[in-house]
């Protein structure tokens, strides 16, 4: 890359469960965070970064808050669309049509749900591609627990592999005081939960929750005058497969293989330089398949990989190390909060759940739609 | 007004829904590339000619993957948990996503040999749908 860009400011709005705020106040209140966490103003921001809503949401989202961007963006695929901001951000930042991006995103799923104007697993309409899928009913998370099924026939994963994630992952969440979930849960706790689609129990599924996000990312000669170290993005790709299951060539084989071979080659770094991983963590099948994507074991063999806690904070290859979307949050949407994990632990400023010594190479990888898009983000302090 | 998950025919799957209410399975065949396509698209995926074909498929195939749904919100699939759903692999090759009927769940497995069978969908007004069972 030749004009280098930064990761400036981050921020969470409240999350959890967040009956009393809109998704826009979430995510004014990220912003003005995130903001703050900067050191830029408002008036600074010329390029919106945003998705979630209805046809035309840039525009309303433009509109609560205020501001009139000149570059607007509102790709839609899933929870790796935050990492595909990154990749078009840092496009727009380089050539010079933007000087400071804001990405921001929020949601209350949760609270929509316990006030019924939403449902847990409301499949598109019968248009479209949609029209051979749904009416054979599958759910969300069937399509999920379909890759995970194939992972099992053909290589042998159990179900205690697929837990293994969890268990770990609930481990780093019990080092965030924020995490929705941070009492240590067991294997068999994970086994013992109600199975939901078989194979993936109650345990294996990302929790739900309200919450917003914000991430600013500027140049390099404003991000040296920002408040925080600048956290470099070194590397980004983005790659799509299928939005139909039927589609799916391979459902072992994650189109991370492609975004972060692409985005590492792009950093000058391999896989194994990298000091802490934010992985997409829907189902515990999603980071299983990610690993292998990344590289950092054989096709088949994550779930051996995994189940010596390696995963932990404190572990060889610490992932998720806010507690992920199985234990910390997720409205949705997630991929945006790995960012900002991400940012932190390379700052330094992850508390706790810090991993020693201060990482300075991290790698996020978003996941969405039905392990359908990917985006990869490589990002580095010096 | 039809059942929210009924499948809405366009112009392009239209003979696909007129032939299974026919008790027929079909799918597409490129004149161009040769390749085998489902779901049905004007031009084909491979190679975006527009020089296609339907074909009979002969109704069997074998399960590439599934699940088996234990919860769903949704009518009418809350009254029909446990169900398993899966990718079925065409002898022809296209693959099709399907309810996996007239078996337990439990007796569904990866690799097992199936057959189209024809179901009404949504009563009176709704559609014949194409699934598949275990091969007898």
């Amino acid at each position: 890359m030749d004009r280098r860009c930064a990761v400036v400011g981050v921020a969470e709005s409240e999350f959890g469960t967040v009956p009393n705020k809109t998704a826009f106040q979430l995510q004014v209140d990220a912003a003005t965070a995130a903001l703050e966490d900067s050191g830029l103003q408002r008036d600074d921001i010329d390029g919106l970064f945003s998705c979630g809503g209805p046809m035309m949401y840039p525009l309303e989202l433009g509109e609560y808050l205020g501001i009139s961007p000149r570059y607007i963006d509102s790709t839609q695929v899933g929870g790796s669309t935050w990492e595909l901001f990154v990749q078009h951000a840092v496009a727009a930042l380089q050539v010079g049509q933007i000087e400071v991006a804001l990405l921001v995103y929020g949601s209350t799923a949760k609270s929509d749900l316990k006030r019924g104007v939403r449902f847990g697993d409301m499949p598109p309409a019968g248009r479209g591609p949609g029209q051979f899928e749904n009416v054979h009913g599958p759910t969300l998370i069937s399509k999920y627990a379909m890759a995970a099924m194939r992972h099992m026939h053909e290589f042998g994963t159990t179900s205690e592999q697929l837990a293994r994630v969890s268990v770990d992952t609930r481990y780093n969440a019990s080092l965030n005081p924020l995490a929705t979930y941070r009492d240590l849960i067991t294997v068999e706790d994970v086994l013992d939960s109600r199975m939901i689609a078989d194979p993936l129990h109650l345990l294996d599924c990302c929790i739900r929750s309200d919450g917003g996000g914000a991430v600013i990312l500027t140049t390099e000669e404003r991000a040296r005058s920002c408040r925080k170290r600048p956290v470099w993005v070194l590397g980004t790709a983005g790659a799509q497969s299928h939005l139909s299951m039927s589609q799916w060539p391979d459902f072992t084989d994650l189109v991370a293989r492609r975004s972060a071979a692409e985005a590492l080659a792009k950093a000058g770094v391999g896989i194994n330089d990298i000091d802490v991983f934010e992985l997409y963590d829907s189902f515990t099948i999603t980071v299983l398949l990610t690993l292998e994507a990344l590289g950092l074991c054989g096709r088949g063999e994550s779930g051996a990989f995994v189940s010596d806690g390696k995963l932990r904070v404190g572990g060889s290859l610490p992932t998720n190390t806010d507690g992920g979307g199985l234990s910390c949050n997720q409205p949705g949407m997630r991929g945006l909060f790995l960012l900002i994990e991400a940012a932190r632990q390379l700052r330094g400023e992850a508390g706790e759940r810090q991993v020693q010594p201060r990482p300075e190479l991290a790698l996020c990888n978003g996941t969405g739609g039905y392990l359908s898009s990917c985006g990869t983000v490589v990002l580095g302090v010096d | 007004m039809a059942a929210w998950y009924l499948p809405i025919p366009d112009s392009e799957s239209e003979p696909f829904w007129n032939a299974a209410a026919e008790g027929r399975l079909v799918y597409q065949h490129c004149r161009s590339c040769g390749n085998d396509y489902h779901y049905p698209r004007a031009r084909c995926p491979h190679c975006w000619s527009d020089q296609v074909e339907w074909r009979d498929a002969s109704g069997r195939g074998t399960v590439y993957t599934y699940s088996v749904v234990r919860q769903n919100p949704m009518p009418p699939f809350r009254e029909r948990v446990p169900y398993a759903v899966g990718i079925v692999e065409l002898e022809e090759g296209p693959r099709m996503m399907s309810a996996l009927v007239e078996a337990r769940p439990e007796d569904i497995r990866i690799g097992l040999p199936v057959e189209v069978v024809f179901e009404r969908e949504g009563g009176d007004d709704g559609m014949v749908v194409p699934r598949f069972r275990p091969a007898r």
